[in-house]
């Protein structure tokens, strides 16, 4: 080869650089995503089995008791977090993937701070989570509900809130994990109680004080509910099936408006992703 | 940049709990050289290069790389070396060319030479016509070629080797040598490597023997062949033990078993095989004289064969699995 060296100066950190960092982390999210059609058909799958068979099957028996409403109209919010959910530590998962396959040494001797990689990875699990969400988005109208682009962007944005601040919450418990198996236990323990006690499946309503009082400290349940508002906005719906199927979140007799709601989502994960920086940081 | 050498160490030194795993090392590299750390698996060559990548903290002494401290400006020497390991860090799901992208990125190598500077590495280690297919797709051979592209892609000062060869066939091993050698001709590089391949230790403008966590000796490989100064002699017989005897009794030579035959050191051994085979008092079946490789270096430093010292060394295997993690 007779061509003149390229010679490379790299530059020192700078706000820059960590950006560039972050994109390209995010971009190699993307592109494992877009590779992957058997994850996100999988993750599919899921949301769209209990939406269509068993939405079906317990609207049958619930249609007496909220005339004028499809039982599916009332899970679509709650399906759409469930795939957003599901999405989203998956992503995470994938750093235990690359610290087995030796990938994330690539990136953390790199001269770029942790936050960069961190962040990248979390905005990136939120995008993919996102665009599997839109996919549901698309689904609206066989539910019952409007296209309206309104509807459709608030949906979209609280998605993202609520795909960043879970993909957080993974990369904080896999900032330490080794195996893929343990992450995936730790994962489906986190996940199960999260959905099932958020309001994705039933509504909150007139439960018992116990299990009422764990679907209020459950973080999930403010990221369904906003959701639910929203398409029960755009729905014309009897006022006592509305107080039946989208009753909000209430501390004790206060009701929590959705900005507020959303805030705590999006603190929480601030907080999380401040969480695994540091766990990521100390690692080292 | 204040330092004149590539690397410089002193008294570095790194403990897991009570088991010392490098203690206490001191050397320096110049700039341009290939320096070699050579010595059996577990003897501390990858505690000691992780100490100096970064990626182990010292529990004693100080390190410098391309005269930056290896604690304190952590990120400087990140910029100015580059890095190949043992075990492949590569995403197999991205192309070739996506792999070394995501470092370029990662290492903010300027927009404007990114496409050309990928190209010239991967042309380098002859891959440039596979830039598209995934890595998974790659056999060892050529993830390690692409690794070693991707290790220069940011113009390290230092490229840092951690047993480059290691279970790669030996065409792809004389194909590594060849881009390494190409290496020094094209690029402002110096490079560190670490092998327990005697016959690759050759290579090096200067070798380091590490044993049990300490330099034994630091010279080039035709002075430490030279200090040797005796040629090695195996021979084959019916009876290992009596024919050690047997030659300390008459020859007064200290003989052992290594790689299954009988096997001493002796100044111009063509001559003394004539007087061993008359004077020794039983029957040989084979005998070879060679001059002194780097394996008897090591052997005359160390007292056994790195074969040798591999075999009984569970413990500090288990700690340089420890020291990568």
């Amino acid at each position: 080869m007779a061509t003149e060296t390229i010679a490379v100066r790299t530059p020192a950190r700078g706000a820059g650089h960590d950006l560039r960092a972050i994109k390209v982390v995010l971009h190699r999210e993307m592109l494992r995503f877009v590779n992957d059609r058997t994850r996100m058909l999988s993750m599919l799958l899921q949301p769209v089995l209990w939406l269509f068979v068993m939405g079906t099957g317990l609207g049958s028996l619930v249609q007496g008791s909220i005339p004028g409403v499809d039982f599916r109209t009332f899970m679509y919010p709650g399906m759409i977090s469930m795939t957003v959910i599901m999405t989203g530590m998956f992503s995470a998962g994938s750093i235990v993937w690359d610290r087995e396959f030796g990938f994330l040494r690539e990136m953390l001797v790199a001269p770029v701070s942790r936050g960069a990689i961190v962040v990248g990875k979390c905005l990136g699990g939120a995008l993919v989570a996102t665009g599997q969400g839109v996919i549901i988005l698309a689904m609206a109208g066989l539910v019952g509900i409007p296209y309206s682009p309104a509807l459709m962007l608030t949906l979209l944005a609280e998605m993202f809130l609520a795909a960043f601040t879970i993909t957080a919450f993974g990369v904080l418990l896999a900032a330490r994990m080794k195996n893929m198996q343990t992450f995936f236990g730790l994962m489906q323990m986190a996940i199960m109680p999260m959905v099932f006690l958020s309001g994705a499946m039933f509504p909150l309503a007139n439960l018992p004080s116990w299990l009422h009082f764990l679907t209020v400290i459950n973080p999930m349940t403010y990221a369904v509910d906003p959701m639910r508002q929203a398409v029960f906005s755009h729905l014309d719906v009897p006022a006592q099936v509305n107080a039946v199927l989208n009753p909000g979140v209430q501390w004790f007799g206060y009701q929590v408006p959705v900005p507020l709601e959303l805030g705590l989502v999006a603190v929480l994960g601030g907080v999380l992703l401040m969480f695994a920086v540091a766990q990521f940081r100390r690692a080292e | 940049m204040p330092d004149q050498t590539a690397v410089t160490v002193r008294r570095l030194s790194k403990s897991y709990g009570k088991v010392e795993a490098v203690k206490g090392v001191d050397f320096e590299v110049a700039p341009g050289e290939v320096f070699g750390f050579l010595g059996p698996n577990g003897a501390g060559k990858t505690t000691t290069i992780s100490m100096l990548c970064t990626l182990v903290n010292p529990t004693g002494g100080s390190a410098t790389v391309a005269g930056y401290d290896v604690v304190r400006q952590r990120d400087d020497v990140r910029r100015n070396i580059g890095l190949v390991f043992q075990d492949p860090t590569l995403d197999g799901y991205l192309s070739a060319e996506q792999n070394l992208r995501f470092h370029a990125e990662l290492y903010g190598v300027p927009k404007s030479v990114v496409g050309d500077r990928i190209r010239q590495v991967m042309e380098m280690v002859a891959l440039w016509d596979r830039k598209d297919a995934k890595v998974m797709t790659f056999s060892g051979g050529m993830k390690r070629r692409l690794e070693i592209a991707r290790g220069l892609l940011h113009s390290p000062r230092v490229l840092f080797l951690d047993e480059p060869t290691v279970g790669l066939d030996p065409q792809t091993r004389s194909a590594i040598w060849g881009y390494i050698n190409q290496l020094r001709r094209m690029e402002d590089i110096t490079i560190f490597m670490t092998t327990h391949y005697m016959e690759e230790a050759e290579y090096c403008d200067r070798i380091a023997i590490i044993d049990h966590g300490e330099i034994v000796v630091i010279d080039s490989p035709e002075a430490l062949k030279a200090s040797v100064g005796k040629d090695r002699v195996q021979i084959q017989t019916g009876d290992d033990a009596r024919a050690i005897e047997a030659l300390r009794e008459r020859f007064g030579l200290d003989a052992a078993v290594h790689e299954g035959a009988v096997t001493f050191a002796v100044a111009s051994g063509e001559e003394f095989v004539p007087r061993l085979f008359a004077e020794l008092g039983m029957p040989i079946t084979s005998v070879s004289v060679s001059r002194p490789s780097l394996d008897d270096v090591f052997m005359s430093y160390t007292g056994s064969t790195i074969r040798d010292a591999e075999a009984g060394d569970d413990t500090m295997a288990w700690m340089r699995t420890m020291a990568r993690r």
